[in-house]
C-alpha cells in the first residue's frame, strides 16, 4: 500500500496552549482512516493543520512524498485535498450550483458540468434545491452540499470533519450510506468523528485522540470492540 | 416644474458618479472589513492621470475628440487601477493580520501620502482640462426648459455601463464567484483553493478603475481639480454606501444614485449653500435609523 498522507510527531500551539501533541498518523491510498475523540480532543485543529491553519509548530506533514505542512492554503487544495469542514462552512449567499462550483477552482470548469450531475445522483436533495440560497437549507441538506462541494474539486484525499454533527440520526444514516457509496468508487477518505459508532465501521483503520495525544489505534473492528474505547465513546454497553 | 425636472437630471448623473466611487468602499469594506480612506484620493489620482492622458494623447497628434475622450477613459482606468494594487500591496497586506485599528490608520497614512505625493509632484495649484464635447439636449416643459449637456449624457451611460458590467462580473463570472466566496467566508475560501490575496488584490484594482471612471468623467464635466478634490467627493460616495449598506454592490449603486438625486432636488429647491449639511444630516440619520443601510445586513455571525 502507497502511503497518501502521513503526520510526523507534529506538535501545533495556540498560544502557551498546546492542541497537537506529538501526533503521528499515516493514511494510505484507496483506505477510509477515521480519527475518532471528544470534543476538544484536538481533531478539527488536526484537519486545519494540513491547510496551514493553523501552522504546526514541529513535525511534519507529508503528503505524496512532500512537506505540505508550510505551504498556503490554496496549494494544498490545488494539490488534490479537498476538506468538508467543522460546521459545513457553505457560502450562504450562494445558490447550491454556484457553491458546487466553488469547488472546482482547482481543477477548473472543464468537467463542472458532468461532476455536478453525479452530485445529483448522489445527493438527489441538492438538485431539488439547485436554485435555492443555500442558507435556506435544512442541517442535513446543508452538509450533503459541503461534502459534494469537496467531491467537485476531484480529490486524492477526502477530509470530512463531523459530518453527523448536529444532524437528526436518520440523516446521519444517510449520510454515512453516502459516504460508503462514495468510498467504494476508491476514494480515499480521512474522516475526524465523534459519533464513533458510525465512523468506525465504516473505517478501515482508526484512530483514537484524547486531549491532543493519539492513545490508540487499530482496525475499525478491533476498536469498535475494544472496552476502552465501547466505554468512553460508545456509551459503555 | 422644470428646476425639478432639471435637478432630477443633474441629480441621477451625479448620484452615478458617487455610485462609482461608493463600489469601492462597498467592496473594500465587504472583503476585508476596513474602511478604505484613501479610496477619495485614488479619485483625486485619477483626475491628474485624466490631464496627463489628455497632454499625451494630444502630444502624439490625435486630434478626434472622441477618440481622445475613450484613450483617456482607458489609460486613466489602467494606470488607477494599479495605484490600487500598489496602495493595496504597500498599505494594507502587510497588515493583513493585524487590528482593524491599525489598517485603519494606514489608510489615513495612505490618504495623506497620495495628498502630498502629488501636492509635490504636480503643484498645489488647481490644474484643469480644455473641454472637449460641447453641446446640449433641450426639453421645453411648460414655460422654461430642461437642458442635459452631452456631457452629463456621457457620464450617465458609462456609469450605467460601468455598473452593469461590473455586475455581470461579480454575479456570473468565475472571478465574480470568487470574490463573493472569499467575502462571505474568507479561510473556507482558501481550503477551497482560492488565493483570497490575489481576489483581495483583484477587488483593490476593481474599486480604483470605477473610481477612475469617476474621475475621468468628472475631470471632463468640471474642467477643474486640485490635490484636494478626493476628500470631499470621497466622504460622499462614503455616505452613499452606508446609505446603500456597506458591504452591498447593488446597496452603493442605489445609495449614490439616492444621495445624488436628493441633493440636487436640496441644492435647486431650499438651498445650494447647505447641500453638504443636508448630505451628511442624511449619513447621520441613517445611522440612527437603520445602521445596516437600505440593502444592507445587520452583522450577524451564521451558524
Amino acid at each position: 500500500m502507497t502511503v497518501l498522507m502521513e503526520f510526523k510527531e507534529v506538535d501545533v500551539h495556540y498560544g502557551p496552549i498546546q492542541a497537537l501533541k506529538k501526533v503521528s498518523l499515516t493514511v494510505n491510498e484507496g483506505e477510509i482512516v477515521t480519527l475518532i475523540g471528544a470534543n476538544g480532543a484536538g481533531k478539527s485543529t488536526l484537519l486545519m493543520s494540513i491547510f496551514g491553519q493553523p501552522r504546526i509548530s514541529s513535525g511534519e506533514i507529508i503528503y505524496r512524498g512532500e512537506d505540505i505542512s508550510q505551504k498556503s492554503a490554496h496549494y494544498v487544495a490545488s494539490h488534490g485535498l479537498a476538506q468538508s469542514p467543522e460546521g459545513r462552512r457553505i457560502f450562504p449567499g450562494m445558490s447550491v450550483e454556484e457553491n458546487l462550483l466553488m469547488g472546482t477552482i482547482p481543477i477548473g470548469m472543464d468537467h463542472a458540468e458532468e461532476d455536478m450531475q453525479r452530485m445529483f445522483e448522489l445527493f438527489p436533495r441538492l438538485l431539488e434545491r439547485r436554485n435555492q440560497r443555500a442558507s435556506t437549507m435544512s442541517g442535513g441538506e446543508q452538509q450533503m452540499l459541503a461534502i459534494a462541494r469537496a467531491l467537485m474539486s476531484r480529490p486524492k484525499l477526502l477530509l470530512l470533519d463531523e459530518p453527523s454533527l448536529g444532524l437528526a440520526p436518520i440523516i446521519v444514516k444517510q449520510i454515512f450510506q453516502i459516504l460508503k457509496d462514495v468510498a467504494s468508487t476508491g476514494m480515499t477518505i480521512f474522516l475526524v468523528e465523534q459519533n464513533a459508532n458510525h465512523a468506525l465501521k465504516l473505517a478501515n483503520r482508526g484512530y483514537v485522540m484524547v486531549n491532543g495525544e493519539i492513545r490508540m489505534t487499530g482496525t475499525g473492528e478491533e476498536l469498535l470492540v475494544n472496552p476502552e474505547v465501547r466505554e468512553a465513546y460508545l456509551g459503555g454497553h | 416644474m422644470d428646476i425639478v425636472l432639471q435637478q432630477l437630471v443633474n441629480g441621477l448623473t451625479l448620484g452615478s458618479v458617487y455610485g462609482l466611487i461608493a463600489i469601492g468602499y462597498t467592496m473594500v469594506y465587504g472583503i476585508i472589513g476596513m474602511i478604505n480612506f484613501a479610496h477619495g484620493d485614488v479619485y483625486m489620482v485619477s483626475a491628474y492621470i485624466t490631464a496627463i492622458a489628455i497632454a499625451l494623447l494630444t502630444f502624439f497628434g490625435i486630434e478626434s475628440f472622441p477618440i481622445i475622450i475613450i484613450g483617456t477613459l482607458f489609460l486613466t482606468v489602467a494606470v488607477t487601477g494599479a495605484y490600487g494594487w500598489v496602495i493595496e500591496r504597500v498599505a494594507y497586506r502587510p497588515l493583513r493580520n493585524s487590528s482593524r485599528l491599525s489598517v485603519l490608520i494606514s489608510a489615513i497614512g495612505m490618504s495623506l501620502i497620495l495628498q502630498n505625493y502629488v501636492q509635490l509632484s504636480q503643484g498645489a495649484n488647481q490644474q484643469g482640462v480644455p473641454t472637449l464635447l460641447t453641446g446640449a439636449i433641450r426639453f421645453s416643459v411648460g414655460d422654461g426648459f430642461v437642458q442635459i449637456t452631452y456631457m452629463k449624457l456621457l457620464i450617465l451611460l458609462i456609469s450605467l455601463l460601468g455598473m452593469g458590467v461590473l455586475t455581470y462580473v461579480i454575479q456570473k463570472t468565475k472571478l465574480g464567484r470568487m470574490c463573493r466566496a472569499t467575502q462571505q467566508d474568507r479561510k473556507m475560501a482558501s481550503i477551497l483553493g482560492i488565493d483570497t490575496d490575489k481576489v483581495i488584490s483583484t477587488v483593490f484594482v476593481i474599486g480604483a478603475m470605477m473610481a477612475a471612471l469617476a474621475g475621468v468623467l468628472i475631470t471632463l464635466d468640471y474642467g477643474a481639480f486640485d490635490f484636494y478634490v478626493g476628500f470631499i467627493i470621497g466622504i460622499k460616495a462614503f455616505t452613499a454606501a452606508v446609505l446603500g449598506g456597506i458591504g452591498s454592490l447593488p446597496g452603493a449603486m442605489l445609495g449614490g444614485l439616492i444621495l445624488g438625486l436628493s441633493e440636487a432636488l436640496f441644492a435647486g429647491l431650499i438651498s445650494s449653500d447647505y447641500k453638504d449639511v443636508f448630505s451628511f444630516s442624511l449619513l447621520v440619520l441613517i445611522l440612527i435609523i437603520r445602521p445596516s443601510g437600505l440593502l444592507g445586513k445587520p452583522e450577524v455571525e451564521k451558524v
